[in-house]
C-alpha cells in the first residue's frame, strides 16, 4: 500500500504528531513513504524526514504558505497527491490536520478515519479503532468503497521511530509549485498564550485539578507537581465551567480527549464525561479524599487522602528521583 | 444576515453506552438525546449575530432519524425561525460525507451568510461535517472559534489550535465551527417553546437529495465492530494517611513498575 503522509510544521519544526504518522506509514507499507511538507523556508527540513522513512519529499515553500492557510496546505497535499497517486494519506490529528483531512478528503470524494488510536491494513482496506462517544467505546472502521483512504492519527499514541541506522537523507525532494494560494480564510497572526503552556492534546504527561482543589487559589499546589514533572495542566468541566480556569485545559467530553502516558488526576471525582476524556491514558495516577470515587475505577495507581498534603509530597519524591 | 445552523441530536453525555444487538451500533433503548453541546454554541452565535443586525432569519437543519425533529424544535424554542429535517429514517448508517452531502442539498437555494455547525459531533467525534459541507459548497470555512466579530461582508474570528489562538479573517458566505468558549448558550423561554409549535419544519427525504452514500455499499467510511472499551486493570491502592510515604510509594511504583517517569 502506497502512503502518503502530510507533514506540519510550526515555527520551522517538524510536529512530533507528524512523524509518528510518518513512522506508522513506514511500518505499514514496509518500506519509505512519501511526505508533503508545506511552509515557507522549509526546505531544509526534508532531509529529517529522511531519518523517519520519507522516501520522497513534496516541498511546497512560498510566501503565501507562512502562516497556516487551509486553501494553501490542503493546496499542497492535493497536488502531492495527483503526482503521487497514494493508496492512502495520513495526517496527524492535531488542530491543523483536523482542518486539513476533512476538506481534502471532500474534494476527493471520499471520509475520513478520523482520530484513530490503532491503524492496521486488511487486503486492500486500511482498518482502524477510533474511541466513539468520548471514549466510551471504541468502533473498529475501515473506509467502505473509498479508492483513497484518509486517516487522522491521535497524536502521542502511535511511536516516532527514525529509521534504522543515521540520518538518511529523503530519496528525492520534489518542489510543488501551488501557483496562487491567497485564500479567503486568512490567518493575520497567531496569538500564543502568556506562559507558552504545552497543550494537554500534546502532552505525554498531565496534571489535572478537579473541584478537590477547592479553589483557584489553589492551582499552585497542582502547578508544582505539574512543573516537577513537566506536564502539561488539565483540568475537569465542573472547575472550567466555575471559571477557575480557562477552557482549552479542559478534559473531558466537551473538553479534548487525551491519551498520554501518564494522566495524574487531583481532586478529580470522575464524572462519566471526564472519564471519556481520558479512559484510554496508558498509566492513570488518582488522588482523592473519596475512596469511592469513579476515578479509582479506571486508575492504575490511586491515593485515598488529603490531596494538599500528598500533592507536594509527590511532587517533592519526583524532584529527587530526577535528580538521581 | 441570514444564518444556517446544522445540528446533529445525539446522545446524552451523561448516558452510558451500550453495544447493540448488531455488534456495530449502541443499544438506543434507553438513550436520551440532545442536541450536539458545540451545535448549541452555533445556535447561540447565530442568534446573537442577527439579533445585533435586526435583520436575518436562522434555519435549523438536522440528518437524522424521527427524533432529530424534537432537536429541530428544541432550537426553534429558543429562536431559530424555521427548520429542516432531512430524513434518514431507514437508510442505517450515513457517514460524515454523507451528511454533509445531504446538508449541502438541503442548503442550496437558500440565500446565507453564515453556515454554522459545532466543532465536533459529540457521539462520533470526528470534526469532519463542518469543512466537508464548506468544501462541497466551495465556500471558505474557518473551524473551532471561540471568538467572532462580524464586519461588512467579512468577519474575524479566534480559532482555538495547540496553546494558541489563530486570528483569521474570512469572507462571507462561510462555514463556521463553534467551539466550547464562544457564548454562553440561552435556555428556551416558555414563550419560545409556545412560539415554536407554530413554526414550521421543512420535511425532505434523503433519497430525493441525492446522496450516494445513503446506499451503504456506497459509504467512504463504514462501521465494522463496535465495542466497549477493554477493562482497565485494578486499581492499586496506597495508603494515604502518610503523605510523604504515599509520594514515595507512588514515585516508586512509576518508576519501577509502571515505568512512565
Amino acid at each position: 500500500m502506497k502512503f502518503l503522509v502530510f507533514i506540519e510544521q510550526r515555527d520551522g519544526k517538524i510536529r512530533k504528531a507528524s512523524l509518528e504518522a510518518l513512522s506508522l506509514a513506514r511500518k505499514l507499507s514496509g518500506g519509505p513513504a512519501a511526505a508533503v511538507l508545506p511552509g515557507k523556508g522549509v526546505a531544509a527540513l526534508a532531509k529529517e524526514l529522511g531519518a523517519y522513512g520519507a522516501g520522497k519529499v513534496y516541498v511546497a515553500d512560498s510566501d503565501q504558505l507562512a502562516l497556516y492557510s487551509n486553501k494553501g496546505y490542503v493546496g499542497a497535499l492535493d497536488a502531492a497527491t495527483k503526482k503521487e497517486n497514494p493508496d492512502a494519506v495520513l495526517i496527524a490529528a492535531t488542530a491543523m490536520g483536523k482542518d486539513v483531512a476533512p476538506r481534502f478528503a471532500a474534494r476527493h470524494d471520499v471520509s475520513v478515519l478520523a482520530d484513530v488510536m490503532d491503524l492496521r491494513i486488511d487486503g486492500d482496506r486500511l482498518v482502524a479503532w477510533r474511541p466513539v462517544y468520548s471514549g466510551k467505546a471504541r468502533a473498529e472502521v475501515d473506509c467502505g468503497s473509498a479508492k483513497l483512504q484518509v486517516a487522522t492519527t491521535r497524536p502521542n499514541v502511535f511511536p516516532a521511530e527514525a529509521a534504522s541506522g543515521a540520518a538518511e537523507p529523503p530519496g528525492e525532494v520534489e518542489t510543488l509549485d501551488l501557483g496562487d494560494v491567497a485564500p479567503r480564510a486568512r490567518v493575520l497572526r497567531v496569538e500564543t498564550s502568556e506562559s507558552k503552556e504545552l497543550d494537554v492534546s500534546e502532552a505525554d504527561v498531565i496534571v489535572s485539578g478537579g473541584r478537590g482543589i477547592k479553589g483557584p487559589e489553589n492551582w499552585p499546589i497542582v502547578k508544582d507537581l505539574q512543573q516537577a514533572l513537566g506536564a502539561a495542566l488539565g483540568a475537569s468541566r465542573a472547575v472550567v465551567d466555575a471559571g477557575w480556569i480557562d477552557h482549552q485545559h479542559q478534559v473531558g467530553q466537551t473538553g479534548k480527549v487525551v491519551s498520554p502516558t501518564l494522566y495524574v488526576a487531583c481532586g478529580i471525582s470522575g464524572a462519566i464525561q471526564h472519564l471519556a476524556g481520558m479512559g484510554t491514558s496508558k498509566v492513570i495516577v488518582a488522588i482523592n479524599k473519596d475512596a469511592e470515587a469513579p476515578i479509582f475505577k479506571v486508575a492504575t495507581y490511586g491515593v485515598a487522602g488529603d490531596l494538599f498534603q500528598i500533592l507536594p509530597e509527590f511532587a517533592k519524591a519526583v524532584r529527587e528521583a530526577k535528580k538521581e | 444576515m441570514n444564518s444556517f445552523v446544522a445540528i446533529a441530536y445525539v446522545p446524552d453525555t451523561e448516558t452510558k453506552i451500550k453495544i447493540g444487538a448488531d455488534g456495530k451500533s449502541i443499544d438506543e433503548a434507553d438513550v436520551k438525546w440532545i442536541v450536539s453541546p458545540y451545535d448549541e454554541f452555533a445556535l447561540e452565535e447565530a442568534l446573537k449575530t442577527k439579533e445585533a443586525k435586526g435583520a436575518g432569519t436562522v434555519t435549523v437543519a438536522s440528518v437524522g432519524p424521527e427524533r432529530a425533529k424534537t432537536g429541530l424544535r428544541e432550537c426553534l424554542a429558543r429562536g431559530a425561525d424555521e427548520a429542516i429535517w432531512v430524513d434518514a429514517g431507514g437508510t442505517g448508517f450515513l457517514d460524515a460525507l454523507g451528511v454533509a452531502k445531504a446538508l449541502a442539498a438541503a442548503a442550496k437555494g437558500g440565500s446565507y451568510d453564515f453556515y454554522w455547525f459545532g466543532q465536533k459531533g459529540v457521539g462520533y467525534d470526528e470534526s469532519l461535517v463542518g469543512p466537508m459541507f464548506a468544501e462541497l459548497l466551495g465556500v471558505p470555512h474557518v473551524g473551532s472559534i471561540i471568538q467572532l466579530e462580524v464586519g461588512e461582508g467579512k468577519i474575524t474570528a479566534h480559532r482555538e489550535i495547540e496553546g494558541a489562538h489563530e486570528v483569521v479573517e474570512c469572507t462571507l458566505p462561510a462555514v463556521l465551527t463553534a467551539q466550547k468558549g464562544l457564548n454562553e448558550p440561552r435556555y428556551a423561554s416558555l414563550k419560545g417553546i409556545m412560539a415554536a409549535k407554530k413554526k414550521p419544519i421543512a420535511e425532505k427525504k434523503l433519497a430525493e437529495l441525492g446522496v450516494p452514500e445513503a446506499d451503504p455499499a456506497q459509504a467512504k467510511t463504514r462501521w465494522r465492530r463496535l465495542e466497549l472499551p477493554p477493562a482497565r486493570q485494578a486499581c492499586k491502592m496506597i495508603p494515604g494517611d502518610d503523605p510523604a510515604a504515599a509520594g514515595k510509594e507512588l514515585v516508586r511504583l512509576l518508576r519501577e513498575e509502571a515505568k512512565v517517569i
